[in-house]
């Protein structure tokens, strides 16, 4: 099947046209504040470069960070009601108490406690008050509110709290937008409850651009489904993406580490990403990125999203080279998106990363007689900081001390040195594509989550089950068999109810069927 | 006596983590409990134990149970408050200062929201100077002062008070099926001690201690300096290694559950092997088979970058950290402290404990380093 993979990035939207495992375009075009445009110029593009007709594409896979950048830049995001299931527990500190005051003042402060919520075993702290859920209600309409977040103690335990208070607000705020935590992941209220409220103050955008994707891709003639390329590097369809933006927040680092392994057929490796202005750093683990352990901040709020374990340094293409007597420095300031207007190669007047690439000879961009007249001791210096600056960034991803490669992807890899403290560094064709290859290459998941009575059977058999389950849906959504591995399994005693009762949940993923 | 501000606060989360040596409980949810508090107009008054008279009352409070629980369900806010008042009812008399009975950690934190929402003061001391997984495990419990009668609070109003138990041991007990009843966490407030128990018995000056290497840290962050050696310098500690985790294996050892972190020297250690031992906080350091380090002297595992503390349950294979020894106090070098913290009362028999020099000069008591760097 012919599917193409796009990373619409903040300066550079990449478009892939895939045949199975064959690469046959790549095309690279500036993004565009106008999404359904952008989209539409680097599909027609990509479309012609493959010389493949519209109808010939069976499936489009998008990565975006716009949902990302969003809530960094504190835009397009609604402000939005919370309301948390908790009384007489859950006082002590209100929601989004840890916030930056800019996010927050984004947001706004429509903050509603009211009783609800479970013990850890189940059981509940109080009974849902309905006449007080029906005031909050006509509250957040009164106000004009049109996105809501709920969140209730131990809601990952049991849910019902927060469905039915879903189902009230939603009688009484028609039209609203609705996310509960427990849709959202695992114990750690704070923030369970901050995800939940980013990704209904996501809603709106989410609703807008889903639409503008959707558009792009049917205006050029595309009739296949779209999907979005989720956090752990699986599909998410559109409708999904509309209803869980923030499950796409990680999809940058997930895509690029996943194109990585596709492209160098490794499956250990330590894949260097070098943007224009960043450079992400992360270990490759049996051919998925390594996940955080810890909490992750994004745009400054904690969240407890499964992400992978990605450090970034403050180096890039785009990187400003600052040389002071005895100390010579490249980054953390980049010209950005304005490289090719500001760089010496491209005529410009400040001395970057790339031109130190260029009078170096490790590339060949731009007017090369721009950097002949640069220092060769600068020159010699910034090469020198550059290396051991992505030297110990490899260093700090390091496992064991056994040799490990290293994959360089990104725009900004020609900073990359052939070896790196005294590791084998891979360029990969079509290293600047990465991102794009990973959203084409994206997997399939099957989940399930269920409760079960652990009378008639042993924990072991109820994982099984579930766990066959969840490959029977992988692969009817097309999954290879052979491919399939376990993600998550978890089970969670609930004493609160008889029989022993547990809540399991297997999520597998799997290679789609090409 | 000194006022605590936001700042402080913040320093003494970081402090208090690093003194938790692995255990402790994260103080984020206390500390934005104190700094919402202070903005409320709150006063977090810090009192010297000198300037205690003998005859003032000093009770010990903080949070009890688990902390997967307390992370999830927060509190209502007003159960220390009711803890204390419990208290004070019991014993037909004001208390006049609250403490700490482990800096270690987030309890470090938990008496100041309760202090400054009945405007007591805060004793600048605690019951370890460190972190203990028991409650037993204190100085103030182990020259003689008993936990009952203690109370126990919910987010529900349901005050439990324990009048009296036979033993510390039977305390800890009856408190932990009651905090399982409760939800799992709770407030407990233990009973009241005089002033001069307080002065003979609870390690000085630990507040102090705790915000100052948070202070230390933040000002290494700053100036993108090693926090390490300005730790070190100040708290008489040594630095033992800069490793890398290569292995991380939790076994059984003399009927304890205890996990072993294996590492492997970087930097200037590069070619150098070592393992620590924990149970809730780190027990020991051993390098080349012998142990260097054991507890109760300080065993601090801090991010290597950074100079934050990692505790037990964040550490990870790969990671990359910097492992200090830091002197405990001599109120926990006696022989009757060693009998209950020290390493035969983990189950780490045939270990001797070898104490490290101490700190030549000891802290003096609200001597808080200025925020900015002088």
């Amino acid at each position: 099947m012919i599917r193409i993979g796009i990373d619409v990035g903040g300066t550079n939207t990449d478009a892939v046209v895939m045949d199975g495992r064959d690469i046959r375009a790549v095309v690279k075009v500036p993004t565009s504040a106008d999404v359904t445009a952008g989209l539409m110029a680097a599909l027609s593009e990509v479309l012609a470069s493959a010389a493949i007709a519209p109808t010939d594409v069976g499936l489009v896979v998008i990565g975006t960070t716009h949902f990302t950048n969003a809530v960094i830049e504190r835009r397009h995001l609604s402000p939005t009601a919370v309301v948390r299931l908790c009384l007489p527990a859950g006082q002590c500190l209100p929601p989004m108490v840890d916030w930056p005051a800019d996010l927050h003042e984004a947001v706004g402060n429509h903050v509603y406690l009211t009783t609800g919520g479970a013990e850890f075993d189940g059981s509940p702290i109080s009974p849902l008050d309905l006449p007080d859920l029906q005031r909050i209600g006509q509250d957040i309409r009164h106000k004009g509110l049109g996105a809501i977040a709920i969140s209730g103690i131990f809601s990952p335990v049991r849910d019902e709290f927060e469905r039915e208070a879903a189902a009230i607000l939603r009688d009484a705020v028609p039209g609203a937008t609705i996310t509960v935590s427990s849709a959202m992941g695992q114990l750690g209220l704070m923030e369970r409850e901050s995800a939940t409220i980013l990704n209904s103050s996501l809603h709106a955008l989410a609703r807008r651009t889903v639409a503008s994707l959707r558009e792009g891709v049917a205006r050029c003639g595309l009739t296949c489904p779209v999907f979005l390329s989720q956090n752990d590097g699986t599909l998410l369809d559109a409708e999904a993406a509309r209803q869980f933006p923030v499950l796409t927040f990680a999809s940058g680092p997930t895509n690029s580490m996943r194109g990585a392994a596709f492209l160098s057929g490794l499956q250990e490796a330590i894949v260097v990403d070098i943007g224009g202005t960043t450079t992400d750093i992360g270990l490759l683990s049996k051919g998925f990125p390594r996940q955080a352990t810890t909490t992750v901040e994004v745009g400054g709020v904690r969240t407890n999203f499964r992400m992978p374990d990605v450090f970034s340094i403050g180096l890039g293409g785009g990187s400003v080279v600052t040389d002071r007597g005895t100390r010579t420095d490249v980054g953390p300031v980049s010209v950005g998106y304005r490289l090719t207007g500001e760089a010496l190669v491209f005529g410009g007047r400040t001395l970057t990363a790339t031109d130190i690439a260029v009078a170096a000879g490790w590339a060949d961009i731009g007017d090369a007689a721009c950097v002949r007249g640069l220092d060769r001791g600068l020159v010699e210096r910034c090469g020198n900081v550059i290396a051991q600056r992505l030297a110990d960034a490899v260093d700090r991803c390091r496992l064991s001390p056994e040799p490990i490669p290293v994959v360089a992807v990104g725009g900004g890899s020609i900073l990359m040195p052939e070896r790196l403290a005294g590791l084998e560094v891979r360029r990969p064709a079509h290293f600047a594509a990465a991102n794009a290859i990973g959203a084409a290459i994206a997997q399939v998941s099957g989940e399930v989550d269920r409760i079960c009575s652990l009378e008639a059977m042993t924990r072991e058999a109820a994982l099984a089950e579930a766990e066959a389950g969840a490959r029977d849906k992988a692969i009817a959504a097309g999954a290879l068999p052979d491919s399939i591995v376990v993600t998550e399994r978890e089970d969670v005693p609930l004493a609160y109810l008889r029989g022993n009762a547990t809540r399991v949940r297997v999520k597998v993923v799997g290679d789609r069927v090409f | 006596m000194r006022d605590l501000n936001e700042a402080d606060i913040e320093a003494l989360a970081i402090g208090a983590a690093i003194l938790g040596t692995g255990g402790g409980g994260s103080p984020y949810i206390a500390k934005l409990r104190c700094q919402q508090a202070l903005r409320r107009g709150e006063r977090i008054r810090l009192i010297a134990l000198e300037e205690l008279d003998d005859d003032s009352l000093v009770m010990t409070l903080g949070g009890i149970g688990a902390p997967t629980v307390s992370i999830e369900k927060l509190a209502e806010g007003g159960e220390g408050l009711r803890a204390l008042r419990a208290q004070e009812a019991f014993a037909g008399r004001q208390v006049t200062a609250l403490m700490s009975s482990e800096i270690g950690g987030g309890n470090a934190l938990e008496p100041m929201i309760t202090a400054a929402a009945a405007d007591l003061p805060v004793v600048d001391a605690d019951g370890c100077g460190r972190a203990f997984p028991e409650m037993q495990m204190t100085t103030t419990s182990i020259y003689g002062h008993h936990s009952t009668p203690a109370a126990l609070a919910d987010e529900h109003g349901n005050v439990v008070l324990f009048q009296k138990a036979v033993s510390e041991v039977w305390y800890e007990r009856l408190a932990r099926s009651c905090v399982v009843t409760m939800g799992g966490s709770a407030t407990g407030a233990e009973a009241p001690m005089s002033g001069r128990h307080a002065k003979r018995a609870a390690v000085p000056a630990t507040v102090s201690q705790a915000i100052n290497i948070g202070r230390l840290v933040l000002r290494a962050n700053r100036e993108h300096v090693s926090a390490i050696p300005l730790i070190c310098a100040e708290e008489a500690g040594v630095h033992l290694i800069d490793a890398k985790i290569v292995d991380l294996k939790r076994h059984l050892r003399g009927g304890f559950a205890v996990g072993e972190i294996a590492l492997e020297g970087i930097g200037a250690h590069a070619g150098s092997r070592a393992s620590v031992v924990f149970q809730n906080e780190f027990l020991t350091f051993e390098r080349d088979g012998t142990v260097e380090v054991c507890v109760p002297d300080l065993i601090v595992i801090l991010d290597v970058d950074t100079g934050h503390a990692i505790s037990t349950d964040l550490l990870r294979y790969g990671q990359r950290v910097a492992i200090l020894a830091l002197p405990c106090h001599d109120l926990l070098r006696t022989p009757e402290a060693l009998a209950v913290v020290g390493p035969r009362a983990f189950g780490l028999e045939g270990t001797e404990f070898r104490p490290l020099p101490p700190r030549p000069v000891p802290v003096q008591s609200l001597s808080i380093l200025p925020e900015e760097s002088p």
